[in-house]
């Protein structure tokens, strides 16, 4: 359980970067570095956090940032990694942060590859669902029934979002894990776990867009925390891509209507469109259900 | 020293063995293959010293040398073809960077159709990236030049590619003396360059940066760039006390007096030199370093003979400009000729044109530029 004292704990993310009013992207990356520790190296994807990293020289970050080009991520953190070592450095933890689009879609052949080879990097895909730092496009991470700058109305996106933690599991990789910036201890107790295996570590972490998502700034704790109580977002782990544990059981589902209903990207669904979504919703955490140990 | 009958692959392997790497990162394309199966072989048996990585794709392959190389590792990969032009971003990203990472490129034509023979466009078509470009004639000069890279790369914080001709040199046998280890131990020493990923130096590298920015950085690269002749005859000074051998950024034969000069590059100047012995008043000449261009050096060379003609052989063709080597020696020569004086403006970065620069830039007389034909200008310089 983190203490009032540690809340108050930055991470190594310094106070004053430019990310916008109430990004889940910031707070994921305060909230798991603290759990990190501050040998860490970052490599950052073109992605929103190429901005949130702040204009060189400045840094957003107290710990070193390579910026690489969009596919290369998880390839380029491999890289870093071994380099490290060979350079004698076997303790520096080398954190690959990407968005969706640099997770599911562009970056995924060196991800793929990255996981594979068991490279001996976490690989963190903060998921705001969209390709958000060039106004909101689809990607392969935007749910059923988004309404983006590429599906405007009448249009949508009608196709489900990938199923990223299972395409990881199916590597075989020690550790995979859902996070989410309401749940701070569950974050903060899967990173500190996945600090001391070794290997490839991969995190999907659901990462509300007050801008993107068309919600007010001070709903990103909201939203987090509604994505999990009503099983669309459920919090989980898998070791060697097998073993799964559900690491919180909401209570009580929540309808999903009530997420839905604070975002305008979902607005103006027709009916049957949010009965489709709700029925999708079950069908999932059902599936999930049954991979539970 | 012993010399070995080997093929042009198995030189660029010996030598990156030789040299000591820290990281060689793989995938495997026709004819440059058994470059990187040599290299996995000498890793197997624990005889390569770095590490081999073999993965998904040879763009994972340069973003892995891209990765270790910015945490102070010494870094190796070779490629053909498709391999290089699905590289490209990378190859930018790199140069950008100013990562010494070092690529043998073995010569291939790209599709479509499917060809594997050995057409210079996959190389040449990357001369825009910043990278120094190396082209070899023999096997010997494989190996060699692989040695020299790595000094060369690391002393510019500029990646460098070796060029060899698919097949005529990937996989033909020639003599290689192959120099005892202590000997290139003295030769390359261990790298030193910097690490841009250091824990206890934390910096922010390659964010988000101004055009204006860029363009200072972009011409402090095409300066660095333009040094390497200057670093190479250092380096080949070293190299020839060691190994008697040495290379110029361009070199001819039988240049005096001759009427027709033959230039090229690559191993096509091995069948210039053998075809043409002894035939009336015709030189030839070789480029050896293409980037940066050694348009002086060229025009030096020329000068030695009496050229009324000069014959371009180009294994490749830049559709709607031609031979690419043709067009750069071209514009070498511009310089030596009566035409107009030519004032480039360089606004790198993508930095915009302002009236008050293009009225400065018109009306301000050219500062004296010693007879060159050409003058380069900065657009961060007249703001």
């Amino acid at each position: 359980m983190i203490t009032p004292e540690e809340a108050q704990n930055g991470g190594l993310l310094y106070a004053g970067h430019p990310a916008c009013p109430g990004c889940g992207a910031a707070l994921s990356v305060r909230y798991l570095t603290r759990a990190l520790g501050e040998k860490t190296a970052f490599v950052i994807t073109a992605s929103c956090w190429s901005i949130i990293a702040g204009l060189p020289p400045l840094t957003s970050l107290k710990c070193p940032i390579l910026h690489c080009t969009f596919p290369s991520a998880a390839a380029v953190g491999s890289g870093v990694k071994r380099g490290l070592v060979r350079k004698g450095d076997r303790e520096t933890n080398v954190l690959v942060l990407s968005g969706d689009g640099g997770t599911f879609d562009i970056g995924l052949q060196a991800l793929s590859g990255a996981a594979q080879r068991n490279e001996d990097i976490i690989f963190v895909c903060y998921d705001n669902e969209a390709y958000m730092n060039t106004g909101g496009q689809t990607s392969s991470a935007t749910p059923y029934g988004t309404r983006t700058a590429t599906a405007p109305f009448p249009l949508y996106q009608d196709r489900p979002k990938k199923d990223m933690i299972r395409i990881m599991a199916a590597h075989g990789i020690p550790y995979a894990a859902t996070a989410t910036v309401a749940f701070v201890d569950d974050m903060h107790r899967k990173f500190a776990a996945a600090r001391e295996i070794r290997g490839f570590r991969f995190f999907h972490l659901l990462s509300p867009c007050p801008p993107g998502w068309g919600a007010e700034p001070d709903e990103t704790i909201h939203l987090s925390r509604l994505a999990v109580e009503s099983c669309l977002f459920p919090l989980y782990e898998v070791r060697d891509g097998e073993h799964y544990t559900l690491t919180y059981r909401p209570a009580q589902k929540k309808p999903l209507e009530e997420y839905l209903k604070l975002q305008r990207r979902f607005h103006s669904l027709e009916k049957e469109q949010l009965e489709a979504m709700q029925r999708q919703l079950d069908l999932n955490w059902q599936k999930l259900l049954q991979l539970i140990n | 020293m012993p010399v070995e009958m080997i093929t042009g692959n198995r030189a660029a392997a010996l030598a990156v063995q030789q040299a000591g790497v820290d990281l060689v990162s793989a995938y495997p394309i026709t004819p440059q293959t058994a470059i990187v199966e040599d290299i996995a072989d000498f890793w197997a048996r624990g005889e390569l010293g770095g590490e081999f990585v073999s993965v998904e794709s040879e763009y994972a392959a340069l973003s892995y040398c891209c990765g270790a190389s910015a945490a102070g590792a010494r870094t190796f990969t070779a490629t053909s073809s498709h391999g290089l032009a699905f590289m490209h971003e990378m190859t930018h990203w790199i140069a950008g960077a100013r990562l010494p990472v070092v690529m043998a490129v073995v010569n291939r034509a790209l599709g479509a159709p499917w060809c594997l023979d050995p057409d210079q466009g996959d190389s040449l078509s990357q001369r825009d990236t910043g990278w120094i470009q190396l082209y070899c004639a023999s096997a010997q000069e494989i190996f060699d030049t692989i040695l020299q890279a790595f000094p060369l790369s690391e002393s510019l914080l500029l990646p460098c590619m070796v060029v060899l001709d698919g097949f005529y040199l990937s996989h033909t046998y020639e003599a290689v003396e192959l120099p005892e280890p202590e000997q290139v131990k003295r030769f390359v020493e261990p790298p030193r360059f910097a690490a841009q990923v250091d824990p206890l130096q934390p910096a922010n590298m390659h964010g988000l940066a101004s055009g204006e920015e860029v363009s200072r950085l972009v011409r402090e690269r095409h300066r660095d760039l333009q040094r390497v002749p200057a670093v190479l005859k250092e380096i080949n000074e070293r190299f020839a006390a060691i190994f008697g051998r040495r290379y110029a950024p361009a070199e001819g034969k039988a240049l005096e007096g001759a009427e027709t000069v033959v230039v090229t590059a690559g191993s096509i100047y091995e069948t210039v030199v053998s075809a043409l012995p002894g035939l009336d008043k015709t030189g030839m000449i070789r480029i050896k370093v293409f980037r940066p261009f050694p348009a002086e050096e060229l025009r030096s060379l020329l000068k030695k003979s009496e050229a009324r003609r000069i014959i371009v052989i180009d294994r490749n063709c830049s559709p709607g400009a031609g031979g690419i080597l043709a067009q750069e020696l071209k514009s070498a020569l511009y310089n030596d000729g009566s035409g107009p004086l030519v004032q480039n403006l360089l606004l790198a970065g993508g930095i915009d044109l302002s009236p008050q620069m293009l009225r400065q830039l018109v009306m301000e007389a050219p500062a004296d530029c010693s007879g060159d034909l050409i003058m380069e200008q900065w657009g961060v310089d007249l703001r």
